[in-house]
């Protein structure tokens, strides 16, 4: 066992202080140490995308990255988008399109699709495609997934132009 | 999946990266965005006492585009390369390689000086950088010194990089005329089955310069000379075509694996390097 060092990092606005073993992986802290449950383990071999967070404004897989890597950082989890009482609007949009059946790799998408829309706020259907190509889905066969970000991104350009 | 375990050593600068190196020798390896070394570490393929991580280390991040070279730092993404416009404008074809490599998530934290200096006959960088001439920058104790892409690969996972070293920095000639970026891949995030890199220089209707080379083909990338040579002098038509692919099959040396048996790789790599030529020539 290596010695355990000083972990300092920021999930979803929260700051969080342990002592770690440096191999410890990010969604392992993030899943068993501070039981924020959102991001998912899928394969845990950095291809499927359910266990993507948001660090430092880069869609991550929090499954590749060691928690000494991550700190310092500020993390952004699903849970760090919305809650129950007030849903992102990818959240309502992929309950009311039907974005997701199984639902095991809903957060990662979510969470994936929120940082493609901030960098690309009216993507096409091919852009959402290649954007969310790191995520992988084995059940809707990602046409309901492609309308539920479609109906996000006008849902939330349509909330901006009504606030400018 | 849980990795053995390591020391986590986060130096601010060169020197103390160095001094990790110098300490512990074999024991120690540098990571940049670590999606190469992480998924080894936790299949315990690969086995780092003291694993240096350089993302603190100051002036690795730049894309530096000058009039005649362009110097992109180790730590530049890929996403970075996809991102930035000054760059594109002068080298098209790192920004098509780059879209090709990997998935989004991947490409926020994958770097170039990773993907050239790890050595993977499947990285899409090395064969890339061997089209383009570019030189890597390596640092050790005795200094900084330059190694050609073209000579720098030797085996898989074996390059001109000392234990001691550190590569610091790609630069690349700006390069001129048509390009093209072709691979072929089973699916989103594989490696290639076959890739060309390729950029041709047009003179009225003649190539009066070609560069071409093949990513995961041998146990390193191969800059083909010949396959160039094939094209210049011709207005490239299908007989010019023809011999550069035949020289191309010469120099490669595929082995059969998950991506297919030899024969396939050898059709792939005919294929893909025709298209590249194609579309290089369409632009040039």
């Amino acid at each position: 066992m290596s010695k355990k060092m000083h972990i300092q990092i920021n999930v979803n606005g929260k700051d969080q202080e342990f002592l770690a073993e440096p191999r410890e992986l990010l969604i392992y802290t993030l899943r068993e140490r501070l039981n924020i449950t959102g991001p998912h383990i899928g394969c845990e071999t950095s291809h499927c995308g359910a266990c993507t967070v948001t660090i430092d404004g880069k869609s991550v897989k929090a499954c590749t990255m060691f928690v000494a890597q991550a700190s310092g950082k500020s993390i952004t989890t699903i849970e760090g988008l919305g809650d129950p009482d007030n849903l992102h609007p990818l959240q309502s949009a992929f309950k009311e399109h039907h974005g997701l059946q199984c639902g095991y790799c809903t957060p990662g998408m979510i969470t994936r699709a929120s940082k493609l829309l901030e960098e690309n706020p009216n993507p096409t259907e091919e852009e959402i495609r290649f954007g969310m190509a790191g995520n992988i889905c084995r059940c809707t066969g990602y046409q309901n997934i492609v309308k539920s970000i479609q109906a996000a991104a006008a849902e939330m350009n349509a909330a901006q132009e009504a606030a400018e | 999946m849980i990795p053995a375990a390591f020391e986590y050593h986060r130096p601010k600068d060169m020197a103390g990266v160095l001094a990790v190196l110098e300490e512990h020798g074999d024991d120690a390896r540098v990571m940049a965005g670590g999606h190469s070394l992480i998924p080894m570490m936790k299949l315990r393929m690969a086995d780092v006492p003291h694993l240096i991580d350089l993302q603190d280390v100051g002036g690795l991040s730049d894309i530096d585009v000058q009039s005649d070279t362009i110097r992109i730092g180790a730590l530049v993404t890929q996403h970075d390369i996809i991102t930035n416009d000054a760059l594109t404008a002068v080298a098209p074809i790192l920004r098509e390689a780059a879209l090709q490599i990997a998935d989004p998530q991947v490409r926020y934290m994958g770097t170039v000086g990773g993907n050239v200096a790890n050595g993977d006959p499947g990285n899409d960088m090395p064969g890339l950088m061997q089209c383009l001439d570019a030189s890597f920058t390596l640092v050790g104790p005795n200094g900084e010194r330059t190694v050609a892409a073209r000579e720098f690969y030797e085996a898989a996972y074996m390059t001109a990089r000392e234990d001691d070293e550190v590569l610091t920095a790609v630069v690349i000639p700006v390069p001129s005329g048509g390009y093209a970026y072709e691979k072929q891949k089973r699916k989103i995030g594989d490696y290639a089955t076959a890739a060309a890199a390729v950029q041709l220089i047009k003179q009225g209707d003649t190539c009066v310069h070609a560069a071409i080379a093949m990513t995961n083909l041998s146990d390193t990338p191969i800059f083909s000379e010949d396959a160039g040579a094939a094209l210049i002098g011709t207005s490239l038509d299908d007989a010019a075509l023809k011999a550069a692919v035949a020289a191309m099959l010469n120099d490669i040396d595929p082995t059969e694996d998950n991506r297919g048996p030899i024969a396939f790789k050898k059709h792939v790599a005919g294929v893909i390097l025709r298209r590249a030529i194609e579309r290089a020539w369409s632009r040039a």
